[in-house]
């Protein structure tokens, strides 16, 4: 019983761990994403009527 | 300590409240209403600086501005207009930099929101309009 509240404990460190991680480094996936959104948004690209549909070589997750 | 069902249950909950904390860190917050007001006057400038990044007198910079490339490629009683647009254009990119890694509650990602936003605006742009290269040479896409 007492090693199940160890491995649970454990798990939630790793969890919060997990997510100080996420935090501090810079999101480079996620800010594309957002720099996508606005571009499209002040270049009107929305309309199917793109310049061009590539895809940054960025790692995808 | 012991582990009564009662606890894991708890300890459980406490785990999946971690859930949409973890789902918030995946999207970077961009719908503040500072970003949206700048989004909008960029969008309107757009409409102004559509005809010369296409003319070339504009291009894209590799660090996530716009500057005047060639300004006999604009009219002559246009190009006072022309410096104008593109100062308040880059006054407008600089705070839009700013306030996402300010709204995301990291000031220090500036440069790297910058960064990803040089890529993404020279990616997206139309063919024929000119954008800096990584040797910082124009280049017309």
């Amino acid at each position: 019983m007492k090693t199940t509240t160890l491995a649970l404990a454990l798990l939630l460190g790793s969890v919060t761990a997990g997510c100080v991680t996420i935090n501090i480094y810079f999101p480079a996936a996620a800010a594309e994403k957002a720099a996508d959104k606005i571009i499209d948004d002040i270049w009107q690209l929305k309309q199917g009527t793109k310049p061009q549909t590539d895809q940054p070589q960025g790692e995808k997750k | 300590m012991i582990a009564t069902p009662r606890f894991v249950a708890w300890l459980f909950l406490v785990i999946l409240s971690w859930a949409p904390l973890a789902q918030a860190a995946a999207d970077l917050e961009i719908n503040t209403p500072a970003i949206t007001s700048l989004k909008q006057s960029m969008q309107q400038r757009y409409g102004e600086l559509a005809g010369f990044y296409a003319s070339g007198a504009v291009g894209l910079t590799q660090d996530g501005l716009v500057a005047v490339r060639d300004p006999a490629a604009a009219p002559l009683a246009q190009r006072q207009q022309l410096n104008s647009l593109v100062a308040a254009e880059n006054q407008d990119r600089q705070a839009l930099y700013r306030e996402i890694a300010r709204a995301n509650g990291h000031p220090e990602w500036e440069s790297e929101v910058r960064s990803t936003f040089a890529q993404r605006w020279i990616s997206k742009a139309a063919a024929g309009w000119w954008y800096q290269n990584a040797g910082g040479a124009w280049t017309r896409k």
